[in-house]
């Protein structure tokens, strides 16, 4: 393990210049929404703004100074980001967020059964294929692969939950059988926090030649992730949730399967060849990249890497640890309070849901939402979760390198106020 | 603080004490209606006889805003002609898109007007409307299937 140092809170917070307004008639803002998305510090708007004052160009097009530069950020984005996750720059394709990451690999998959290249018959899937998912996963990493069965007549399986939340691991053999192709899950749950062991399924799904696909929008921005030490395939995760600017998202993949992988969108930049009547593809990551890319986004991008590297990604990871079990401790002291997940830190991270008996999640967020600490009550986009939990919703706080344990104490004295209001304490 | 101009005493009182809660027969109509933002949903039927609403029942799952909205929208439409629950329905969703600037009918809304505090928050508007939404169609659908009936039994006796 690596020796951690404390985090200057307060040092950090003044990068964020949004932390700094009040909301609902002058509360100080309790930002614990960071799952959702992260606030952004100034060194990332800054480099933004810089790219669109000084350097602005279309990428991988033209030859003048403005594209050279433009494209030397651009591709400087996209080594650190790959650095940052420990990932070589031709296995970094950059997409608008992590939903079309994970769409990307699913079409591709479908696009599979109409390339006549040798190459893509690994990404081929029929009736009688089977695809994995677990019952954990946010919609972005569900649907899609539903839909990829209904495209193509396999079937969808799945690893159901435990009552602490936890993967039901009793039987993976059984769930991911010779006929699995794909294996699609999360590697920390926005809902339950929950992070999932890698290594029993990866082992097993390459046993029966499946693919494992990552959602790992909730573990890049908080914890140090090595994509070599994962065992997993594909991996992807959204900018805006690390303090990036949205619009940006990656998928990283091995390099040997971007190769031989079909193209999703087709277009222009992902092209070598083109006549009239057909055309050849570029080598990835191009071969992913049509059309003129979300450049400024991934200069933001690679100034949040930038800045969270300088910090320590296991120092954010410590500090969050240490908000998570403040939050639980406190949380589970309150009478009518009940943590849906994992009870403890032991591999969960800083998603804490709750609910509280007798108060719909809407309005206990509506409570805190009048004191100016802002969490996501319903589903997360995660339906089938609070579904086997027997809950409609969830109110959620999720914590960042900018919160400290003063907005816990907002979010535990936020509840007891809702409590107060319902009379239900 | 905002939270008493949204949680007025009329919607905690139904909220905790609703009423017409429940399903019940008979009905020539039932929907099933979510809010896929939250998940909240309501499962309504209603029964109609000749112009007239004589039963509204519904159950389902969400916050004190639906909740007490469907409660109100239980005593404003039952025992009513249905041209006056669709009127009802109308001026509420204007109250509700109003962003707390609306000027609330009190005749027409009764107990409904105090949701007008909703309407300030976005988010919470669809709260307010998902058992009004169930209902309008519920009645539509009750309407179509009475004159379907109708045109069957025409023809019949022809």
């Amino acid at each position: 393990m690596t020796a951690t140092v404390p985090l200057d809170v307060e040092a950090v917070r003044k990068d964020f210049p949004i932390l700094s307004r009040t909301v609902r008639d002058g509360h100080r803002l309790v930002y614990l929404d960071s799952g959702a998305t992260s606030q952004k510090p100034r060194q990332v708007l800054d480099a933004e703004r810089e790219f669109y004052e000084r350097h602005n160009a279309a990428v991988h097009r033209g030859a003048h100074q403005l594209a050279e530069e433009a494209t030397d950020l651009y591709e400087s984005a996209r080594a650190r980001i790959g650095a940052f996750i420990g990932a070589p720059e031709g296995e970094i394709v950059f997409t608008k967020n992590a939903t079309e990451a994970l769409n990307l690999v699913a079409y591709s998959m479908s696009n599979a059964a109409f390339s006549a290249e040798p190459a893509a018959e690994r990404f081929r899937l029929g009736p009688g294929d089977e695809v994995v998912v677990t019952e954990m996963e946010h919609h972005a990493n569900l649907v899609p692969w539903q839909q990829l069965c209904l495209r193509t007549g396999a079937t969808l399986r799945w690893f159901g939950l435990t009552d602490d939340g936890r993967l039901d691991l009793s039987d993976v053999d059984g769930v991911i059988t010779e006929r699995a192709k794909v294996v699609a899950l999360v590697h920390q749950s926005n809902v339950l926090g929950t992070v999932n062991p890698l290594d029993a399924i990866t082992a097993r799904a390459h046993q029966v030649g499946a693919l494992v696909v990552l959602d790992a929008c909730q573990s890049v921005p908080h914890m140090p992730v090595r994509v070599a030490d994962l065992g997993v395939d594909f991996l992807a995760f959204s900018g805006h949730k690390m303090l990036g600017p949205s619009g940006i998202g990656v998928l990283w993949g091995r390099r040997e399967l971007l190769e031989a992988m079909p193209p999703f969108l087709t277009g222009g930049s992902m092209i070598e060849i083109v006549q009239l009547a057909e055309s050849t593809f570029a080598a990835p990551p191009q071969r992913f990249e049509a059309g003129v890319p979300m450049t400024a986004q991934a200069v933001g991008l690679g100034a949040a890497v930038d800045y969270l590297s300088a910090v320590g990604m296991a120092n954010v990871h410590a500090h969050e640890q240490q908000l998570t079990a403040y939050a639980l401790d406190a949380l589970s002291a309150l009478p009518g309070v009940r943590v849906i997940g994992p009870p403890d830190t032991s591999a969960r991270g800083g998603a804490v849901s709750f609910v509280v008996d007798g108060i719909h999640p809407h309005d206990v967020g509506q409570v805190l939402d009048d004191l100016g600490v802002e969490v996501r009550v319903g589903h997360h986009c995660a339906w089938p979760i609070v579904r086997r939990f027997g809950v409609p919703a969830t109110t959620r706080a999720t914590f960042y390198l900018y919160n400290g344990t003063e907005d816990v104490d907002a979010l535990v004295a936020g509840v007891e106020h809702a409590k107060r209001f319902f009379g239900v304490s | 603080m905002h939270l008493e101009s949204m949680y007025q005493e009329i919607i905690l009182d139904h909220y905790k004490h609703p009423h017409g809660r429940g399903l019940r027969e008979p009905y020539d109509a039932e929907v099933h209606h979510v809010n896929p933002t939250c998940g909240d949903e309501v499962t309504l039927r209603v029964k109609l006889d000749g112009d007239r609403v004589v039963d509204v029942s519904y159950e389902g799952q969400g916050c004190s805003i639906s909740q007490a909205s469907e409660s109100v929208l239980s005593d404003l439409v039952v025992g009513k002609p249905l041209e006056h629950g669709l009127a009802v329905e109308q001026a509420f969703l204007e109250l509700m898109q109003s962003k707390g600037q609306g000027e609330a009918d009190e005749d027409l809304l009764e107990d409904a007007v105090a949701f007008v505090g909703v309407s300030k928050y976005p988010a919470r508007i669809k709260c307010a409307l998902l058992g009004w939404m169930a209902f309008k169609d519920a009645a539509g659908r009750a309407v179509e299937s009475k004159q379907a009936a109708e045109a069957v039994a025409t023809r019949g006796g022809s």
